[in-house]
Formats: C-alpha cells, sequence, structure tokens
C-alpha cells in the first residue's frame, strides 16, 4: 500500500499553463476522487501519476519513490499501478480472458497463477461465462467490467480511474459506483478517481478534491466536509443546487441588496452573519432543503416571498421562489408536504426560513 | 520522454524515420532543384529559360498540356456519365457494372496502347486493315498514333479515377435534399441541374484534376503510340534526351528542368484539389450510404444497359484478347488464323534470359519495395499519428510529396542521387529501382497506414503501457495487430503498381536489370511487336493472378476487423 504524492507540480502544454504548482496526497488505502469541471486539468493529474506525462517542475511519489520529477520519469510500465480510461480501452482484438490476463502475460506470471488470478478477476466484477466473448459482443457495462478487470489483475496497490462511468447509462452508472467501492473495500486498494459527475464523488470517496477551472484545487476533505461546510463560493456553487442571496451590512444586520424592486434593500435576513464577519456585503448561501417554507408570510422571523414555479418530482417538490429581486430553488419531501397541507400554489405569497445559512465574503471565501 | 533505455525506442523510431525520409525523398528531390537552378555552383535562370523555349522541348510542353487537357475532358464526361448510370438509375447488374468499369485499373495503360497499336496503326492496324477491305478505301480510316488517339487511349484507362469519385459522391449523397426539392415542385431535370450537380461538383473536378496530374507526367501511352510519330511529351521526351545521349549530365539536367515544370503543375494541380475537396465537403454528403433517388430509365434501360457492356468490351476485353492473341502468332501482321497460331512465343518467354530476367526481376524487386515501404511506412505514420515530437510536420510533409512527383522526376532524383555522388553507386544495378519504388511508393503506405493508426485511440496503448508492456511490447501486441490489415493493404497498394512499373524503370534499367514493363517496351521498340505481346500476355496473367488472391486476401482480413468496428 502506498501514498500518492505531488508536490510543486507545474504542466504547460504550448503557452497554456494546466497546473501550477499543485500539491495533493492521497493516502494509503482510501478512495480518493478529483472533482471538477471538464477541461480543468484533473485527467493531465492522473496522466502524471499513470505516467503518460511528465511534470515541467516538482515530483510525483508513490510510496516513498519520487517516480517523475521535471528530469526523470519512470515509464508508466514500471509503476505498477492499474489505469481504467473513460473509453475503457479495452483491446479489441483480445477476448475478454485474454485482455485481463494481458498484465499477467508481460509480468511471466506462471500459467497455473495467471488462469487462477484471471478467474477471479472475472468472478469479482461479475462477468462469468462471458471469458471467450470478444468486446463487440459485450454491453458498454460488460466492457467497462472488463477494463476495470484488467487493472485489479495485478492486484496493483494504486488504481487510477478516468471518468469511468461517463459512458454507461444512468442505472449502470449507479450500479457500477457501487460495485467500484465494495472492491476497494475487499481490495484495500488506494484508489484515485477522476470525475466531473459530483454524484459519483459524494458517494464513494473517502476523501475528495475539488478543482476550479484553473486546476487550483479549491478544496479537500470527506464528501460530509465539502457538502456541507464548503470553504468558498466555488466549491459550494459545483456541489448541488446552490442558493445565493447577496446582501449588505447595515447596523449589524444583514439586508438583501439584489438592486430588486423599491423597498428590497429594507428585506432583513432574518439571520445574522458570524462574528467573524468583516466585509460590509457579501453572499448568504444554501441548498434548496434548507428552505424552510411558512403558508403565512408574515410569520415572525421569516421573508416574506412569492411562489412562482412549483414542480412536481416525484418524492420531491421544487419550488421557484422570489424574494426582494432574488430567484431561489426550495424543496421539500412531497410526503412530509401533504402530510403538513404545504403545498403552495403559484403566484402565492409565503414565508421562508432557514436552516442552514453559510456565509461568504466578497472574495467568495466562507466565514463562519 | 521516458527513462533509461526506453528514451530508445521512441527515438530510434523517429530518427530512423526522419533518416528514410531524407535520403529517400528529400536528398533526390534538393538535388533535382540544384540540378536544374544552378549551373558550375551558379545560379542560372537564363539557362532554364533558354532551354524551355528551344523548340524541341517546347514542343513537349505544349504536347503534354494538349494530351492532358483533352485526357481529363474526356475521362470527365465519360466518368460523370458512367458514375451517374450506375449511381442514380435503374440500370440492370449493377453491381456489377460497377465492379467492371474498375476494369480498366487493372489493365497496365501500356500494354493497353500496345494492343490498340495492333488493331490501329495506320500502317498495320487489323481493324484498319479490315476497313480498308471491307469498304475499298484508299487509306486507314483512323491513326492511333497521334495526339488524338493518344488521347483517346489515355482517357480509356484513367476515366475510373472520376467514376470512382463522383459515384462515391452520387451515393453518399444525402437523398432528402433531392425530396425536398421534388416536394417544392422541381421536375428531376431540373433537381439534376440545380441540385445534384452542383453537390457533386466537387468530386468531378477532384477526380477530373487527378486524371490531369495522372495524364501530364504519363510516359507509357505516349511513349507507344507517339514515340515512333516524334509526338513527344515532356516524360518521353526526358527519357528521349537521355537515352540517346547515353546518360550524359547534359541530358540529364534537361531532364530536371523538364521536371520542374511536372513538379511545379502538380503541385498546383493538388493545392487546386485540396481546395476543392475541402470546399465539397458541405454536410450534405453523408457518411453513411442511403438509398438515393434513382432515374427510372424506362426505354432507354436496355439500350444504355448494351451501351455499356460494349464499352466495357472494348476497352478491356478487345485488347487484352488482342495482346493474347498476337503473342500467339508466328509473325506480326498475319491474320489470325489457326494456321498462323504458335505457344511457341509463349513458351521461349520463359526461356529467353531477357524476359525471364524481367518477370524475376519485377517480382522480387516489387516484393522487396512492398515490403520495405510497408514497414517503412508504417514506422513513420507511427511517429506522424501518435508520437509528442516537435517538427514531425517535415515528416508528414516528406512522406506525402512522392505522391505529387512524377515516376519521371522520381526516377532522375534517384540517378544524381545514387550515382556515386554520395560514394554510393547504384547505377546499372536492381538496387536503384528498388529505391526508387520505396521513394515513389512510401506516400501510398504512410496514407494507408496513419489511417489506420489514426482509428487506433490512443488509450489502448496507454492501458498496456499501464499493465506493464514497454513501449516495444505494446507495439507488438496492441498496435501491431490492430493496424495489421492496413498494413496488408499498404503491402498490396504497392506491390500490383510496382510490378507493371514503366515510367520510373524505364530510365533506370541496367542490361540485366529490365523489369516486366522496361522489357514489354523495349521488344516493341525493336519491332519485336509478337514477343512484346507474349510477355504483355503472361503480365497481364500475374496481374489478373495476383488481383485475385488479394481480393480473397483482403476479403479474409476484412472479416474480423468488421466485427471489431462493430
Amino acid at each position: 500500500m502506498a501514498d500518492l504524492q505531488l508536490s510543486g507540480v507545474s504542466k504547460s502544454y504550448g503557452t497554456r499553463k494546466v497546473l501550477d504548482g499543485l500539491d495533493l496526497t492521497i493516502k494509503s488505502g482510501e478512495c480518493f476522487t478529483l472533482l471538477g469541471p471538464s477541461g480543468c486539468g484533473k485527467t493531465v493529474i492522473l496522466r502524471l501519476i499513470a505516467g503518460f506525462e511528465t511534470p515541467d517542475a516538482g515530483t510525483v511519489s508513490i510510496g516513498s519513490k519520487v517516480v517523475a520529477d521535471a528530469k526523470h520519469a519512470l515509464p508508466p510500465e514500471e509503476r505498477h499501478i492499474g489505469v481504467v480510461f473513460q473509453d475503457y480501452a479495452v483491446w479489441p482484438h483480445k477476448t475478454v480472458h485474454e485482455n485481463i490476463s494481458y498484465p499477467l502475460e508481460i509480468a511471466k506470471t506462471s500459467k497455473e497463477k495467471t488462469a487462477e488470478a484471471v478467474k477471479k478477476a472475472i468472478d469479482q466484477v461479475g462477468l462469468k461465462g462471458l471469458a471467450n466473448r470478444y468486446p463487440y459482443q459485450l454491453s458498454g457495462g460488460q466492457q467497462q467490467r472488463v477494463a476495470l478487470a484488467r487493472a485489479l489483475v495485478t492486484a496493483p496497490s494504486v488504481m487510477l480511474l478516468d471518468e469511468p462511468l461517463t459512458n454507461l447509462d444512468a442505472n449502470l452508472r449507479e450500479e457500477m459506483r457501487f460495485e467500484i467501492k465494495e472492491l476497494q473495500r475487499k481490495t484495500g486498494t488506494t484508489i484515485f478517481y477522476v470525475t466531473h459527475d459530483q454524484e459519483v464523488a459524494l458517494a464513494i470517496s473517502d476523501r475528495m478534491a475539488i478543482m476550479d477551472e484553473e486546476g487550483k484545487i479549491r478544496q479537500t476533505g470527506t464528501p460530509d466536509e465539502v457538502y456541507e461546510q464548503p470553504v468558498n463560493e466555488f466549491v459550494h456553487q459545483f456541489l448541488g443546487i446552490p442558493n445565493y442571496i447577496p446582501f449588505e451590512i447595515r447596523d449589524g444586520s444583514a439586508f438583501i441588496s439584489a438592486g430588486g424592486p423599491k423597498g428590497a434593500a429594507d428585506i432583513r435576513i432574518p439571520a445574522a452573519p458570524p462574528a467573524a464577519f468583516r466585509d460590509k456585503a457579501g453572499k448568504a448561501a444554501c441548498r434548496p432543503m434548507d428552505i424552510r417554507m411558512e403558508k403565512n408570510a408574515e410569520a415572525a422571523d421569516t421573508l416574506p416571498a412569492k411562489v412562482l414555479r412549483l414542480s412536481l418530482l416525484g418524492p420531491i417538490i421544487d419550488y421557484l421562489v422570489e424574494v426582494g429581486g432574488v430567484q431561489l430553488r426550495a424543496q421539500m419531501q412531497t410526503e412530509e408536504a401533504t402530510a403538513r397541507d404545504m403545498i403552495i400554489a403559484e403566484g402565492d405569497a409565503c414565508g421562508l426560513r432557514f436552516t442552514n445559512l453559510m456565509w461568504f465574503g466578497i472574495d467568495g471565501e466562507a466565514v463562519r | 520522454m521516458n527513462s533509461g533505455k526506453k528514451i530508445n525506442t521512441a527515438n530510434l523510431v523517429l530518427i530512423f524515420s526522419i533518416l528514410v525520409l531524407v535520403i529517400v525523398v528529400a536528398v533526390p528531390v534538393i538535388l533535382i532543384f540544384i540540378t536544374a537552378f544552378f549551373e558550375n555552383g551558379k545560379f542560372n535562370i537564363a539557362g532554364v529559360m533558354k532551354i524551355l523555349s528551344d523548340p524541341d522541348t517546347y514542343q513537349a510542353l505544349l504536347n503534354s498540356v494538349i494530351i492532358a487537357a483533352g485526357v481529363t475532358l474526356v475521362s470527365t464526361t465519360i466518368g460523370t456519365f458512367f458514375a451517374w448510370l450506375v449511381a442514380r438509375t435503374d440500370l440492370p447488374f449493377k453491381k456489377i457494372m460497377k465492379a467492371l468499369f474498375l476494369v480498366p485499373f487493372m489493365l497496365p495503360s501500356f500494354i493497353g496502347a500496345l494492343a490498340w497499336k495492333v488493331l490501329l496503326s495506320s500502317r498495320a492496324g487489323y481493324i484498319n486493315k479490315l476497313l480498308i477491305a471491307m469498304f475499298g478505301l484508299e487509306k486507314a480510316p483512323i491513326d492511333i498514333m497521334s495526339l488524338g488517339g493518344i488521347i483517346a487511349i489515355e482517357s480509356m484507362y484513367l476515366f475510373p479515377f472520376v467514376f470512382l469519385q463522383v459515384a462515391g459522391a452520387l451515393e453518399r449523397m444525402d437523398p432528402t435534399l433531392e425530396e425536398s426539392a421534388r416536394i417544392s415542385g422541381a421536375g428531376l431535370g431540373t433537381i439534376t441541374r440545380r441540385i445534384t450537380l452542383p453537390l457533386v461538383m466537387p468530386s468531378i473536378l477532384a477526380g477530373a484534376l487527378l486524371v490531369a496530374l495522372y495524364s501530364l507526367s504519363h510516359f507509357g501511352v505516349p511513349s507507344i503510340l507517339g514515340t515512333e510519330k516524334g509526338i513527344y511529351n515532356i516524360p518521353t521526351k526526358i527519357y528521349e534526351r537521355i537515352y540517346a545521349s547515353g546518360g550524359s549530365f547534359g541530358a540529364i539536367r534537361v531532364g530536371t528542368i523538364l521536371s520542374m515544370i511536372l513538379v511545379i503543375a502538380a503541385a498546383l494541380i493538388l493545392k487546386l484539389q485540396d481546395v476543392l475537396l475541402k470546399k465539397g465537403q458541405y454536410q450534405i454528403i453523408a457518411g453513411k450510404s442511403m438509398r438515393p433517388m434513382v432515374l427510372k430509365l424506362r426505354g432507354l434501360k436496355i439500350p444504355l444497359l448494351i451501351i455499356s457492356v460494349i464499352y466495357i468490351a472494348i476497352t478491356v476485353i478487345l485488347p487484352t484478347v488482342t495482346i493474347f492473341m498476337v503473342g500467339g502468332l508466328k509473325t506480326y501482321g498475319l491474320p489470325f488464323a489457326a494456321k498462323s497460331m504458335t505457344w511457341d512465343n509463349y513458351l521461349k518467354i520463359f526461356q529467353w534470359k531477357m524476359t525471364r530476367d524481367a518477370i524475376w526481376n519485377s517480382i522480387y524487386l516489387s516484393l522487396g519495395a512492398a515490403f520495405v515501404t510497408m514497414l517503412a511506412g508504417t514506422m513513420i505514420s507511427y511517429v506522424i499519428v501518435k508520437m509528442k515530437v516537435r517538427g514531425k510536420f517535415m515528416l508528414q510533409f516528406l512522406g506525402v510529396l512522392p505522391f505529387s512527383l512524377p515516376g519521371t522526376v522520381i526516377a532522375l532524383g534517384v540517378i544524381l542521387t545514387w550515382s556515386g555522388r554520395f560514394g554510393v553507386n547504384l547505377y546499372n544495378t536492381p538496387w536503384i529501382i528498388f529505391v526508387a519504388y520505396i521513394a515513389r511508393y512510401m506516400a501510398f503506405s504512410i496514407k494507408s497506414n496513419s489511417a489506420s493508426l489514426s482509428q487506433v485511440s490512443d488509450s489502448l496503448e496507454e492501458a498496456s503501457r499501464a499493465c506493464g508492456a514497454t513501449h516495444w511490447q505494446s507495439l507488438k501486441d496492441i498496435v501491431i495487430p490492430l493496424i495489421k490489415p492496413g498494413m496488408i493493404s499498404a503491402f498490396f497498394l504497392i506491390f500490383l503498381p510496382a510490378l507493371r512499373e514503366l515510367t520510373t524503370s524505364v530510365l533506370l534499367y541496367g542490361p540485366t536489370t529490365r523489369t516486366i514493363g522496361v522489357a514489354i517496351y523495349a521488344l516493341n521498340e525493336d519491332g519485336e511487336t509478337v514477343r512484346a505481346a507474349a510477355l504483355a500476355s503472361v503480365a497481364l496473367l500475374i496481374i489478373f493472378m495476383g488481383e485475385a488472391i488479394i481480393r480473397k486476401f483482403l476479403a479474409q482480413l476484412d472479416k474480423p476487423r468488421a466485427k471489431v468496428e462493430e
């Protein structure tokens, strides 16, 4: 088992600087997800670890061994890492069995051991009975399993997964992500998982990092931490549906400042920013589920709002509401809403209460 | 890129690729330029102008242009018409007809020319004699050994270039474009004129330019039908000058200057074609085959079928039969009757040293060149498509450059490079032909291999590296098995044309290094028409057999690949 570490890694393509002095540590045995928008350089990080790219500056280490710096790099085949690609990269001219046994052949493993390991890998990913099929005879999900089994078969201490579920349909994606997590629990492999899909990231990670378009890591932590306590606006708006209420501070209270209709500035947010909040203005933020709605718009400690749109999303009711020129999304469980007679028609007034407001300063950093 | 010895695998491939292209392509081309424009180390444009304005060379230039223009016009008309017939009408037996229209590709045009000379020369042409006897004419009604004759015969064998391009475009064209015109009330005539024709025009022009490119630098037909009557185009003039002077440097210099004209013309034509094809890629031409709108020929159906069949009979079957028959005559000029026929000539082909050598030379030279060029082309394509190295656009440029170089030009470049200037003298050895073939067919190999390599996703190779395979192992286990069909088709794309090559070999052969093409040509020059025809028959048999084997082979290869791509 081995830690993965990147320190001070920079990488440019031509004049475009993709990574600039990046530091990242993945602990041995954890499932670590790197989440970021498309084109932010997260795949470059994976390729640096795998050895398909070399850093312009900085070092890449696996365990205690530096595998790449600006001058030297260990070729991919000597890093003993399993890699699963977005497009599966299952070799079309080899059968399932041949695909999976290839890493062992290269390692000159004995026939008996190879047969055993391949059988085990095939069982692990649920491909029993398909060993002699060619990739063109398999579905996308099955091909993805072949790729996974091929990466697993040598029991590498580190596995790199590059958006491995993106090309699968929604049901299969959900199923596969639990299987990956399950496999990792069984084998204890360190997993570095790159994706732009927040659901996958939140579901399978032990820890995760959020990367922005400039290739900077904005927050690292457990899924809980990054979701519940985002350290800045970028992370907050990247995960889940974000709601923002711009405000300004007057007399120690926060007033909505959306530039909305007259008098909007007089609407006071029924909560105070934390004592550490020093800026004159900022944004209060919450998730749709953190908004409680009241039928009585005049109720104490609520914001007076109007329902613009009501959509029933099965188990959830989704409202678009407007308060002082600011539009917010609010959600509640359908069951609870019916039980409490809380369904509010479009155009009706209501009161909003917040259960978990977050406060971001002018620079977008969270203040607690 | 990587550490230790792995640097070498990648860099070795890179260095070797550059070396091959520089030695085989760049040096000969540069030497042609230098020889053409520099005299005694000085830039000399006046000398160039003097040679070009010499009436003798000027006439050759003019002839080249006239022939190319005529051939382009005729082949484009014929090619477009038959393409339309096959792609857009309810002509019966369309599939078979389409295949038949491509057969002229198989028949080497100089062998076709030889057959037509036998049939239609003014002096002894069999058809001419027949017509004179039938109608009591004073003199032969048709003289194939003229500019018009050259144009007619070349067109017969070059029209498939246009046919292929246009038939392809017509078949891939989105039929809804025409259907919507029809719904808007346009008649079929209007649709053809206003919709269909403009849409396939780029393909027609591209095919036409390809014909122009070939015709401008074509050696075979003009050499057989023109030389005897003093009609020269640029390639035959170059050959005549060099041959007459016994390969003197002065003659070679004239050759290089005339070559420059060919190179420049070819470059312009290819550039124009590139522009046209890019413009032609409106999205209307979908990649998938759809069912196009078909014109009902009604009463014209059978007449048009008969015309097509007669056309193929005249251009393919008649010359082929003629060659086989003449090859069996006891003496040229005898009527085709049982008592004047003999198997002797065919047997002699395998007994005479000259013809036996020629067959053997052609076979091993084309096999060898095809093999080496296929391997080198695979390697160079790998660098171009897969490796991230600076300056690979140079490789790309050098790799496809020979495509625009006429065979005559390549031969001259090879003579200049390999006649002892750099300490290696291959003149009069088979090696000089070997090197020339490699240079001439490298572009084919690179095109075919690049196409198949670009279909192999990078991640397939990276996956094997991640599995522990070295660069070399991953090439051997993953990349090469996946591009094998492309490599094999590259091999045959080189082997078949090399087998019947004439233009380049004719400038390079020595006393013992004649190829089949050269031997047929030489026998014809010496008036040994019967023997030339016998050798040509043997060549045709080899070519037809080769094509048959290859078709079967490629069809088999395609099966597993088709599965893979599903």
